[in-house]
């Protein structure tokens, strides 16, 4: 240990590890991890549905070619997942993305795998007969999917949602790569700036994110234990 | 996008197929030397976290808490750019020995691999009858006694498969390893890219490698619960 444990640089970047240079900038900081991860969860969580949906299709190409992405986007590291994005998307666009949208989208399909998993698994733990139920009383099989399985099936997946979004959290912080200025990366720019001070700077923001990730986690321990319960009753 | 032109001779042979060949034994290497540290520290902290006695399990819990609720690269970036001040100089001085960036990752891969994995094993101790432990202690075994003759030989089989697929994660987590200079596969792409500008075929490259590996263990999880876990269950 050569030098004390001094919170000195990170006292005075608080405000930038908070919000960046917002107001006179883009949002940065923990604000804009938050927004990553918040605006990556609400759309694979519709990747999630559509992809898990599509997994469970009748319809055996369709079933084994979601599969087939699923398994081949789980296979690889998300970076890998950005490369490709960073890569591709302009390419795709005919323009350029801004890097914020890249690292969106990125998160969006790595996730929307995940996500789409424990679609499937919630919706195969609704006994069969619902659906043949359903059917018999002559619903249609899309009908009875959104009307009767979905709100059941949701519901038990409340708690794999949240902790999909804890990861999500963590997932941002490979937004830095390509240079989106949320919380891992601001961190990084003020450790170039002061030097001295790196295991302060990289020690707050892991307890930054301790606090939000396990804020969450306990908030999914907590429902899975009240769905337990209602389940018993 | 629509009129790039397509030159995999640039990946597959030459200096540029050696560098992702070089990439791919940097993977396997940090892959393999941080799960067996992983899986020891794993099961330290795991025996610990079902420790009787209470400050021991209370650090246990908070250890794997915290770990598993921090995000990987700023571990990375802790252990990479601050380890001089908070590890002993003599460590520091060996660690920048051998070769710095490679053992800050394995540091930071070893400590967040080592907290998910003291979990799966708490949860394969767990799916052991507690009434074995009880037998145990009854004839004469100590606490550690029973835990390492009698409840962890079972517990470890069942955690196997959970463990494989840790060991297949902590494959992809690997790829961090890239941003404090570990010349590791994904690295390697990043480089042929930048020097070749022929990103498409170098990321194809380096997916497809990463799929097969996952494939492999996928595979291999799938073969242990058929060869040797069924077999076990339907005596």
């Amino acid at each position: 240990m050569e030098t004390g444990f001094d919170l000195k640089a990170v006292y005075d970047n608080i405000i930038y590890f908070f919000i960046g240079r917002y107001p006179h900038g883009a949002l940065g900081g923990i604000a804009l991890t938050l927004y990553l991860a918040l605006a990556s969860c609400i759309l694979s969580f519709f990747g999630g549905l559509i992809l898990g949906l599509l997994s469970l299709s009748r319809n055996r190409v369709i079933r084994y070619g979601s599969l087939l992405l699923v398994h081949a986007i789980r296979g690889m590291p998300l970076l890998m997942m950005i490369f490709w994005i960073y890569f591709l998307l302009p390419a795709f666009m005919g323009r350029p993305v801004p890097e914020t949208s890249t690292v969106i989208v990125a998160l969006t399909l790595f996730t929307s795998a995940y996500m789409s998993q424990i679609v499937k698994a919630g919706v195969e733990s609704i006994p069969r007969g619902q659906m043949e139920a359903g059917l018999s009383t002559g619903l249609r099989y899309s009908h009875v999917m959104i009307s009767v399985i979905l709100p059941q099936a949701l519901r038990n997946m409340i708690p794999s949602f949240v902790n999909q979004f804890v990861s999500l959290i963590k997932d941002t912080s490979l937004a830095f790569i390509v240079g989106v200025s949320e919380l891992t990366h601001v961190a990084t720019q003020i450790n170039n700036r002061t030097m001295v001070y790196p295991a302060e700077i990289f020690g707050f923001i892991a307890v930054v994110y301790f606090v939000i990730c396990f804020a969450f986690t306990s908030l999914s321990r907590w429902l899975e234990k009240r769905l337990a319960y209602r389940k018993a009753i | 996008m629509f009129n790039y032109a397509f030159d995999w001779g640039v990946i597959t042979t030459g200096k540029y197929a050696e560098w992702l060949l070089e990439g791919i034994k940097v993977t396997i290497q940090l892959s393999l030397v941080s799960i067996v540290l992983a899986f020891l520290l794993g099961l330290l902290v795991a025996v610990m976290r079902m420790s009787t006695v209470k400050p021991v399990r209370w650090f246990a819990h908070a250890y794997l808490e915290f770990f598993r609720n921090t995000p990987l690269l700023v571990q990375i970036f802790f252990w990479y750019f601050g380890s001089y001040q908070v590890l002993p100089r003599a460590v520091n001085d060996w660690l920048t020995g051998m070769n710095f960036e490679f053992a800050a990752a394995v540091i930071s891969l070893t400590i967040y691999t080592s907290a998910f994995i003291a979990e799966d094993i708490r949860s394969g101790v767990r799916s052991i009858p507690k009434e074995q432990m009880e037998a145990a202690r009854s004839s004469g075994f100590s606490y550690i006694g029973s835990m390492r003759h009698i409840i962890l030989p079972q517990a470890v089989r069942i955690t196997i498969p959970p463990l494989i697929s840790q060991f297949l994660n902590l494959v992809k987590n690997s790829s961090l390893a890239m941003t404090i200079g570990v010349a590791e596969l994904t690295y390697q792409a990043r480089q042929v890219e930048s020097y070749t500008f022929k990103g498409f075929e170098a990321f194809t490259a380096a997916t497809l490698v990463y799929l097969v590996m996952s494939v492999a263990i996928t595979g291999l999880v799938t073969l242990y619960s058929m060869k040797v876990l069924n077999p076990i269950r339907t005596h």
